[in-house]
């Protein structure tokens, strides 16, 4: 499965990094970071991320 | 015959409930979604914050705020435009506004909350609430540059308005009958920090003072509104923002607690029962992380958490299995914005009886808006996290005030 984050419509809620904590981090530049191939075993990870985040940012595929 | 689920409310509870039991193994075909509004799932937070501001038509501001949907939820039974106006436990009922009914073997209320109004007649075309795309439409129209705008109540909702308003080269002032703003939720030391920004901004502060009655012309147009005080403020647009109510009433009569909405157990069901559950504003459930004490928290996390609290009950109620073992410990979190500055909370502010600063300073309007943390305690445990201005990365490391 793959992650697609639309960066135009973050807005740095940090959502995703508390609900995904494998997936999405915080650089130290303030600027997010992601896993884009994601494995069966974090699929359930990568789905709680795009529940919640505010943004609607987070899209699944595959 | 397949056990059917009725979700009544189509806003993001409902949607999330629905979600939660298809991934769960519900066919489509067994859920039913009911909406008292038109529109499929749209996000509200955006209509006080950043989208009120350049907010176009309706289907415009749904367009920019609508939900997704799965294909599977989008399968599912939609009945849009007609509000559950009654329920039917012991025949297991709902009754819809177009005289039709829905036969259920689990009931899941996510209605919501309607915007309490001031309890005085007149100047009905310029005095406004937040809740629905409508409001935010009709609002957004009614800001013009140089406009006295009156926002009773400093809430959050009050705040992010009053703050758009004065963007938007309205003449702003807050009326508040407490103390300082959004002190409820975050108590009253970081809403008067608060405060000073918005006044450095602009907006205008009558605290402890309430309304007394509307001044209208003649004509029934809205001109001032006379304060507790004696005192007037002239007003072309009022903006009512004095909380929400929990939409219960078309469950009352048949025994249920609805004193503050719905009172749920930690599995998201009325106690006692296996076919009636509570999802977000409208459900007062008890969170084991902080005590027994059943709260409605009305932040944007709660109805995903508990709709998918709620759905895990009733799936395996309906297969005639336990419900899940684990106990029900959701960390609330919600967010503003306010003049261009974000505030974050991870927590339950509202509970604590003492603060202190983590990171920067209250102090003044600029050291604000270089980032300030703020750690809340109650009885000396770490209960929440409140981050204003500061960077993601660092707002989220001030979680781990929590985890001490």
């Amino acid at each position: 499965m793959r992650m697609c984050v639309d960066m135009k419509k973050c807005q740095y809620h940090g959502q995703c990094v508390i609900a995904a904590p494998d997936l999405f981090s915080f650089a130290e530049d303030g600027s997010l970071k992601w896993v884009e191939t994601i494995d069966d075993s974090l699929r359930q990870q990568a789905e709680d991320a795009a529940d919640v985040c505010p943004e609607q940012a987070i899209t699944l595929e595959g | 015959m397949a056990p059917r689920v009725v979700v009544v409310g189509a806003s993001l509870g409902g949607l999330r409930a629905a979600e939660a039991l298809t991934s769960l193994g519900l066919a489509p075909g067994q859920v039913t979604i009911v909406g008292a509004e038109r529109h499929p799932p749209y996000n509200r937070p955006p209509l006080s914050k950043e989208l009120l501001e350049d907010l176009g038509d309706i289907p415009d501001a749904f367009a920019k705020t609508a939900f997704r949907l799965k294909p599977e939820v989008a399968a599912a039974h939609w009945r849009l435009g007609t509000p559950a106006v009654a329920a039917d436990l012991g025949t297991r009922l709902v009754h819809l506004s177009d005289g039709s009914t829905l036969p259920y073997d689990a009931l899941m209320v996510a209605t919501g909350l309607t915007p309490r109004r001031l309890p005085f007649p007149g100047g009905d075309r310029q005095r406004f609430v937040l809740r629905t795309l409508e409001d935010a439409a009709a609002l957004r129209q009614a800001l013009r540059p140089e406009h006295a705008v009156v926002v009773v109540g400093a809430g959050f909702i009050g705040c992010e308005a009053a703050a758009t308003a004065a963007k938007l080269g309205c003449s702003v002032t807050v009326v508040e009958p407490q103390g300082a703003p959004m002190a409820r939720a975050i108590g009253a030391e970081v809403g008067a920090a608060l405060q000073r920004l918005h006044t450095a901004r602009g907006v205008r502060f009558r605290t402890k003072v309430g309304v007394l009655e509307l001044i209208c012309d003649r004509s029934g147009t809205l001109k001032g509104v006379r304060l507790s005080d004696g005192t007037e403020l002239e007003a072309d647009v009022l903006v009512e923002a004095i909380g929400s109510s929990a939409n219960v009433d078309w469950l009352r009569g048949q025994g249920l607690d609805l004193s503050n909405g719905l009172l749920c157990d930690n599995h998201m069901r009325v106690e006692g029962r296996g076919d009636l559950y509570g999802i977000g504003d409208v459900a007062r459930f008890p969170n084991p992380l902080y005590d027994a004490e059943p709260r409605r928290v009305e932040h944007w996390c709660v109805p995903g958490q508990t709709a998918r609290r709620a759905a895990e009950t009733v799936v395996a109620t309906l297969n005639g299995a336990p419900p899940p073992e684990a106990e029900f410990r959701p960390l609330p979190s919600f967010w503003s914005d306010q003049h261009g500055l974000r505030i974050q909370s991870f927590g339950l502010p509202a509970i604590a009886d003492g603060i202190e600063v983590l990171e920067g300073a209250l102090d003044t309007p600029q050291t604000i808006e270089r980032g300030v943390a703020i750690g809340y305690r109650r009885a000396g445990r770490p209960v929440a996290v409140l981050a204003i201005a500061l960077p993601p990365g660092r707002a989220l490391r001030h979680r781990a005030f929590l985890d001490a």
